[in-house]
């Protein structure tokens, strides 16, 4: 086995090493650079190995596979901080345009920094905080260890691969220009390996299940999983120009090709940022609640409402272009429905805590939560509202598109994967609870007012600035021109950075917090025969 | 007749058909009588298996094993 995996590594080290030369552009060269030195080390770590005899080590099949969720929890914060800084920058470049340094050109400009920043806040936060949770979630819902082995492993080192080649790709201005969907083919290709690795870990471990029936959030995250799979094949489906270059074409064009990519949008925010979190959501806010969701019958409605209606919404991003009125019809009235199943998921969860509302005034964590459905019922509202025709006229290509998004991915996506991670960290590392609660309540109310500045501020200038492209005088022409509005906006821009920079610091909080927690190693008592009556070891 | 027309034609009638029966099943499904006490074993799942196979070594005095008993009554809308 060892040799075939010596061979292996050593021909990807090879054609590594042949791409690094050969390759047509720079995104490409250091990627294939950066394979090269992988592959290589991986080769002599193997090689080391060799013929060595393996020792056992403790038994692992009698435990859950905690290892891998370990570090998917301490990824998910590292990407967190790195999304939440660059989008903070940003915010900022905004605002004082000089911040984009002349000496960084063009890497650190905006236009490359922005796709950096909704990927690593995206795909590196939210896939990782998805990819342990529901490693978590799935072994502890069926009553076994994870499936696969060490595949797990392979899925976790592998998203991290994909989330530097992506995030450099980025920087070095390797893009296909789909919103969302920026890395190039090869990354692409590497995402689909790791994703059915995924997909096979998880269903794997739901067919071994010592449980009778699966539960309702492993039904949400495999949702989330297969349909992601789907998304990404369909909307990645180009002829690369050169095998040594990263420059792809698309196989669709023109409004085919708009349509794709907004049906993958959408159904991004629909399966990835929604699906994927109210996986969370049905086993989190129990847990955390100590009681069972309020509605089972509703869960099964809610999910089943959601997957249906949710993956035509996708044309009410093409309003008022090339594409067919029916089908941007089509695409406004499944959102509007939309907004039942999910205003059931969040009564569901909130209700969840019927009887238990007593414990938000001391559980910061629950508090969490609760804010977290909160912001999802809003902008699960917000949303449907603004995919009607008429107000999207208002609202489109303005800034309120920007807060909308936000009021979801800082409110829902963000606080509920906070809340999670301090649910995990003292599970995981066999700690009672975090190791400042009150760094807890600082945390979410920095949070809290950091996403109130936001989306107040963005819904300011987005309607402004909306108001101020229609404006026509009296004879019919444009009042303002495009730079009136953006020097109109400056207040705003200042306001949504200083929200960031909140954000932000309430999740620098959680870092330290979760830091300590993990470092503060209680000592082992161990009592002395004699004394056996007065220190007890707890069960 | 071309393929757009026929694949449209298909997805018109059949297939959303196929598709609103499904789905008004898993509704109806959802709120079977029958199905009453499978609904409630599986709401309760969260709290079984929490870590039921660790092996607890309870060495130190802050160890996150505490036997968790976990009893609902007066639960009507499972």
């Amino acid at each position: 086995m060892d040799y075939v995996k010596l061979i292996l590594l050593g021909l990807v080290t090879l054609i590594a090493a042949i791409a690094a030369s050969w390759g047509h552009d720079l995104a490409y060269q250091v990627h294939a650079f950066l394979i090269m030195v992988i592959a290589f080390a991986m080769f002599i770590w193997v090689l080391r190995n060799t013929d060595e005899p393996r020792q056992a080590g403790p038994a692992q099949d009698g435990i859950y596979a905690d290892g891998v969720i370990r570090a998917g929890v301490i990824a998910t914060a590292f990407w967190g901080i790195a999304g939440f800084l660059v989008g903070t920058f940003i915010a900022f470049q905004l605002a004082f345009p000089a911040l984009n340094f002349d000496w960084g050109q063009p890497f650190t400009n905006f236009g490359r920094l922005r796709p950096l920043h909704t990927s690593a806040v995206i795909f590196a936060f939210g896939g990782n905080a998805l990819i342990a949770t529901s490693f978590y979630v799935v072994q502890r819902t069926s009553g076994v260890r994870l499936w696969g082995g060490r595949t797990g492993w392979f899925v976790f080192w592998g998203y991290q691969l994909f989330i530097v080649l992506a995030a450099t790709g980025y920087l070095l201005g390797s893009t296909q220009s789909k919103e969302y969907a920026e890395p190039e083919w090869y990354v692409d290709l590497w995402l689909t390996v790791v994703w059915l690795a995924y997909l096979a870990v998880f269903l794997g471990t739901i067919i071994k299940r010592r449980e009778k029936h699966i539960y309702v959030a492993n039904w949400f995250y495999l949702a989330f999983i297969i349909t992601v799979a789907m998304l990404h094949v369909v909307n990645n489906l180009s002829v690369p120009v050169s095998i040594w270059g990263s420059k792809s074409v698309q196989v669709f064009s023109g409004v085919q090709d708009a349509m794709t990519q907004w049906w993958y949008g959408h159904n991004a925010v629909g399966f990835f940022l929604t699906a994927g979190f109210l996986g969370m959501m049905y086993y989190f806010v129990p847990k955390q609640a100590g009681r069972p969701v309020y509605s089972y019958k509703l869960s099964i409605i809610h999910f089943w409402a959601l997957i249906f209606l949710y993956i035509w919404a996708g044309p009410h991003h093409l309003h008022y272009t090339a594409l067919p009125d029916w089908a941007s019809t089509l695409g406004m009235v499944f959102s509007i429905i939309l907004w039942m199943p999910s205003w059931g998921g969040m009564i569901n969860g909130l209700m969840t805590l019927q009887g238990a509302w007593d414990k938000l005034r001391t559980d910061p964590i629950l508090r969490m939560f609760v804010l977290s459905l909160g912001f999802y019922g809003m902008s699960t509202f917000e949303g449907p509202m603004m995919s009607i025709r008429a107000v999207n006229s208002l609202s489109h290509y303005t800034d309120w598109t920007i807060g909308h998004v936000h009021s979801g991915a800082l409110g829902w996506n963000g606080m509920i994967t906070f809340a999670c991670l301090y649910f995990l960290t003292p599970k995981l590392w066999g700690r009672k609870q975090m190791y400042s609660m009150s760094a807890i309540s600082w945390h979410f109310w920095l949070a809290t007012l950091g996403i109130v500045l936001y989306a107040a501020s963005m819904w300011v200038t987005g309607i402004m600035e909306g108001l101020m492209w229609r404006e026509v005088d009296d004879q019919g022409f444009l009042v303002n021109s495009f730079a009136d509005t953006v020097s109109a906006k400056f207040p705003m821009y200042v306001v949504r950075g200083l929200g960031g920079v909140m954000f932000l610091s309430g999740a620098l909080i959680m870092v330290w917090n979760m830091w300590m927690t993990i470092r503060g190693a209680q000592p082992a008592t161990a009592a002395l025969p004699g004394a056996a009556a007065t220190a007890t070891p707890a069960e | 007749m071309d393929t757009y027309s026929l694949l449209r034609q298909i997805a018109d009638s059949w297939v959303l058909l196929a598709m609103f029966g499904f789905f008004m099943g898993t509704a109806i499904w959802a709120f079977l009588p029958s199905q009453s006490r499978a609904r409630q074993d599986a709401a309760m799942i969260p709290f079984r298996d929490d870590d039921a196979k660790a092996p607890c070594k309870g060495t130190c005095a802050t160890c996150a094993c505490a036997p968790s008993g976990y009893t609902f009554e007066d639960k009507h809308n499972v």
